[in-house]
Order: structure tokens, then C-alpha cells, then sequence
């Protein structure tokens, strides 16, 4: 945890999905915020994801924008629904399908750390950057 | 009360050379002329964005361009749903008084002004710049996870998708304007190349040049006059991973204001022009609104009911799928199609009854929403 009271998580480089629990109403979101987005309490508590989730939705993008994620083609973006209760976006396995239970990894893409969803007791992603 | 007093729309597809401003002044200087007034007339100018020549100011911009000095002016930004937000907000304005003759315009040199990459990655921009946007989707794949639930959940299929890209198609090839001319086959679509699956080329609508415009007025101008009898809005989130569960989407929502706000019914509606930058935009949109039942859309359009002869006349000029897609102009040219129809001017493509419409659009990823019902008055 940083000074302000904040986890490092992928989107900082870190190997973590961090997610904010409301100590007022129990909601949990995913999109940093300095308060509830479902009741305004401020504070939301930072917690870490335990990186299990099921897959809600898929698509397999086979057609990329810039040469750094061209070079990847075709890779599978995800929504999945954690167990913590926030849905997130993702990389995951190509051939996932809706309903799967999966565990979160972590696998660089264009340069950077992603997190990368596979089967329960799945395989290794390609160029995994080791287990979240 | 309101009504569309003119309508102005370019043919989509490449015009080299011609700038944004370029293209709103051509459109809208047909849709005064068609609303049988001066430029001096216009009081008031919406417009929209443009993604190759961004601007603070782009209504002011365009009013100095094109050479008029508006008592109200600004540019709306909802996405895809921004010709309708705008056309709401005309009505609005002109039934408070706030001005007699709103112009709204939009135009943009999307394919020809800027490589086909460069459209794709600004539009993915909507997309979360921390949480979504490092994963490297693209515009087709937020609709695209969201076309893999719909199918999932209502058991809809890729072939029936194509459909509607193929409805789409056999009414562009009636329209001058349109970017597509080559009839296609669920079998081209099927074979089409993948973009995001299950999304594949002829799923998405192109980039286009274009540009499209209408005025607002108080009272109509015309002998036949095509009044907003009412419209409406909702608006349920931004990122399609904060999107609500299927059936909490907001074209539902906005649809069931607009009907309130209109006292218009669905058996009312004879035609309807509904936003489709893909395929699954289409389907859905056509079953949230009402227009089929769950996961029946598909066998409504093989059974011809939203083609030109069917009970239901559906984006005759081609929609964005074939017609075409220049950012705010794209969704506008189905308000233009829609208002010929109604006034009897749609020439080939001529419905048998276009009395009362029902328009729809979407923004973001089915972010924000735009429903809105017009009717015609002798």
C-alpha cells in the first residue's frame, strides 16, 4: 500500500487487481473513486481481488488499432465477474466461454501488465509474467 | 410543438478533399433550402463534434464559416445518440421560445481526413483510460462482449446477426447516397473477415465521409409538416464494464419515457429508423424498443418485416451499416430518411404509410440513449 492509502494494482505496473469495498452500503466497485458511486459515503476501503471470477462475456479481437497490440492479434478480452462482486475487463484464454470459473494471472501485453484469466487449474498464459 | 421543417444529407462514402466544416455547410445549406428559408433565418445552431478537426467552439466555429450570427449556438457530444440529443434539445428550445429556426448539423471527413486506424483508435477512447483501454479493445469489441451475452442469454446466433447487415445492404443499394452498392448474402457476412468476434467485417458499419443536417423550427414551413411528438433519454452508464445487466439497458428506459411523453404506442409506429453501427446494435435495439420479441428480431427481418414492403419499413436508406458512417452525421441520415418518407419524397425507397416514426440512438456502448417519435401533420 502506498503513503495515501492506496494499493499498487495492474494498471500501476503492479501484479494485483485492486477493487473499493463502501463501509456504508457494501458496494463494491472497480473504477477507483474517492467516494461510493452507489450511496456518495466517502472512503471506500481498498481491498485486493482474490483473482476468481466467472466469465460474463467475450470477444476475441482480431483486429487491432496500433502496432504494439497488432502484434498480438488475436487476443481475447473479457468481462468477468469477480467473486468480490465488481466486474472487470481482462485478457483471457481465446477459446473461454461464458459461465467459465476462472483464476487471474498476469501476462504483459504492448508493454505492459495485464491481467490475463485462464480456467480454474488451467494453462499458463502466453508470456506469463507469473502467477497474481 | 415542433416540427422538422427541412432536411439536408450528402452522399456517403469518400469526398476528397472536403473538410468538416466542408460538410456541414453542404448539408446544411440543403436542409434550409428545403425548409424553404434563408440562412438569416436560422437563429440557433447545434452541431456536433469531429473527430478529425477537434474544436472547443465547433458551433461558433461553423456559424463564422458559414457566414451566420446565431442567438444561441453549441455543440452536443452523446456519441452516436448526438443527432437525437440534439434534435430534442431544438425541440425544446424552439417550444420555449429560445429560438424560432434551430439549425442542427454535424459533418466529418472521417475516412478520407485520417487513416482508418487513427478513427478506430479515437473512437476506442470511449472506452475506460485506465481500466479498459491499456487491454488494447477496439469499438467492435465492447459491442462485440456484448453480442456474445446477447447471444448467450437469448440464443441468438451469428447467422442470424447477418441479417441484418444483409437488410441493411439490399436498402443501400436503392439509395444514390449510399456507400455500399453490391448486394450481400448471409454467406458474405459469414465469411467476412473477424474484426472482434463474434463480430466480423460486415457486422460493422464502415468510416465514411459525410455530412447531414436539418432545421428546427416552431412552426412548420412546408405543406406537410413532421412534428417531435415527443422524445426522451436515459443514460445508465459509460464503460461497457459498468454497463447494467441486459435487461437494465437504457434503450428500454428511454423508450418507455418517450412513449409517456408522446402517447404514442408501438401498434402506432409505422416506420422506424433505428441506430446500427453493428449488426448486434440493431438486433438488440429493435428488441429493447419493442420492435420484436426477444431474441425474434432476426426471424422478422427473413420474414420481410422490416424491409421497404413489410409492416415495419426499417432504415430504407441503408442505416450505418451500408449507408454509411460519419460520426454524427451517421445516425442523423436516418432522421433524414425517416422525415422523406413521411413527406413522400423517398422517391424508389417510398414506404406505403410512414405517418408516425419511431427513431432510436445510441451512444457510447449503449451508454447513452436517444428515443423520440415523430408524426406527421397535413
Amino acid at each position: 500500500m502506498s503513503g495515501s492509502g492506496r494499493f499498487e494494482d495492474w494498471t500501476t505496473g503492479a501484479e494485483a487487481i485492486v477493487y473499493q469495498s463502501c463501509g456504508s452500503c457494501g458496494n463494491s466497485q472497480y473504477f477507483r473513486r474517492s467516494f461510493c458511486a452507489a450511496c456518495g459515503a466517502a472512503d471506500p476501503v481498498e481491498k485486493r481481488a482474490s483473482g476468481e471470477g466467472t466469465v460474463y462475456a467475450t470477444s476475441l479481437v482480431c483486429r487491432a488499432a496500433t502496432p504494439e497490440t497488432r502484434a498480438h492479434v488475436p487476443y481475447n478480452i473479457v468481462l468477468v465477474d469477480t467473486s468480490e462482486g465488481f466486474r472487470m475487463m481482462a485478457h483471457g484464454d481465446n477459446d473461454l466461454a461464458i459461465g467459465d470459473r476462472v483464476t487471474a494471472r498476469f501476462a504483459s501485453f504492448a508493454g505492459r501488465l495485464v491481467p490475463y484469466f485462464s480456467r480454474r487449474g488451467g494453462a499458463a498464459p502466453p508470456e506469463s509474467a507469473g502467477v497474481g | 410543438m415542433s416540427f422538422i421543417t427541412g432536411v439536408g444529407l450528402t452522399s456517403y462514402g469518400k469526398h476528397e478533399g472536403s473538410s468538416s466544416l466542408d460538410l456541414m455547410s453542404k448539408a446544411a445549406e440543403l436542409a434550409i433550402s428545403d425548409a424553404q428559408l434563408k440562412r438569416t433565418d436560422i437563429d440557433g445552431v447545434l452541431c456536433g463534434y469531429s473527430t478529425v478537426a477537434p474544436h472547443i467552439m465547433l458551433a461558433t466555429v461553423f456559424a463564422e464559416h458559414f457566414g451566420i450570427r446565431p442567438s444561441y449556438a453549441h455543440a452536443v457530444q452523446v456519441g452516436g445518440a448526438t443527432g437525437l440529443a440534439m434534435t430534442m434539445l431544438a425541440h425544446h428550445l424552439v417550444e420555449a421560445g429560445v429560438a424560432r429556426h434551430v439549425l442542427v448539423v454535424a459533418g466529418e471527413n472521417r475516412l478520407t481526413g485520417q487513416s482508418r486506424d487513427a478513427s478506430i483508435l479515437a473512437l476506442a477512447q470511449v472506452g475506460h483510460p485506465e481500466y479498459e483501454v491499456p487491454l488494447g479493445p477496439t469499438i467492435p469489441a465492447y459491442y462485440g462482449l456484448v453480442a456474445s451475452r446477447y447471444m448467450h442469454e437469448y440464443g441468438v446466433t451469428e447467422e442470424d446477426l447477418a441479417e441484418f447487415a444483409v437488410l441493411m445492404r439490399a436498402h443501400a443499394v436503392t439509395h444514390p447516397g449510399a456507400q455500399f452498392h453490391d448486394l450481400i448474402t448471409v454467406a458474405d457476412v459469414m465469411a467476412s473477415k473477424p474484426v472482434a468476434l463474434p463480430l466480423k467485417l460486415l457486422d460493422c458499419c464502415p468510416v465514411s465521409d459525410g455530412g447531414a443536417a436539418f432545421v428546427v423550427s416552431r412552426e412548420r414551413t412546408g405543406e406537410t409538416g413532421v412534428r417531435v411528438r415527443g422524445c426522451a433519454q436515459a443514460h445508465t452508464h459509460q464503460h461497457v464494464t459498468a454497463a447494467p445487466r441486459l435487461s437494465e439497458l437504457g434503450a428500454e428506459i428511454a423508450i418507455a419515457r418517450a412513449k409517456q411523453a408522446s402517447g404514442v404506442a408501438i401498434p402506432d409506429v409505422r416506420y422506424a429508423a433505428v441506430y446500427d453501427s453493428f449488426t448486434i446494435t440493431l438486433a438488440m435495439l429493435l428488441e429493447d424498443l419493442g420492435l420484436a420479441a426477444r431474441g425474434e428480431a432476426a426471424a422478422r427481418v427473413r420474414a420481410g418485416y422490416f424491409g421497404r414492403d413489410g409492416a415495419m419499413p426499417l432504415n430504407t436508406h441503408g442505416g450505418l451499416l451500408s449507408y454509411g458512417h460519419c460520426g454524427v452525421g451517421g445516425a442523423m441520415a436516418h432522421l433524414v430518411e425517416t422525415h422523406l418518407q413521411m413527406t413522400e419524397r423517398a422517391g424508389n425507397r417510398q414506404v406505403r404509410d410512414a405517418s408516425i416514426a419511431l427513431l432510436h440512438g445510441d451512444g457510447g456502448v449503449l451508454s447513452s440513449h436517444v428515443s423520440m417519435f415523430l408524426e406527421r401533420v397535413r
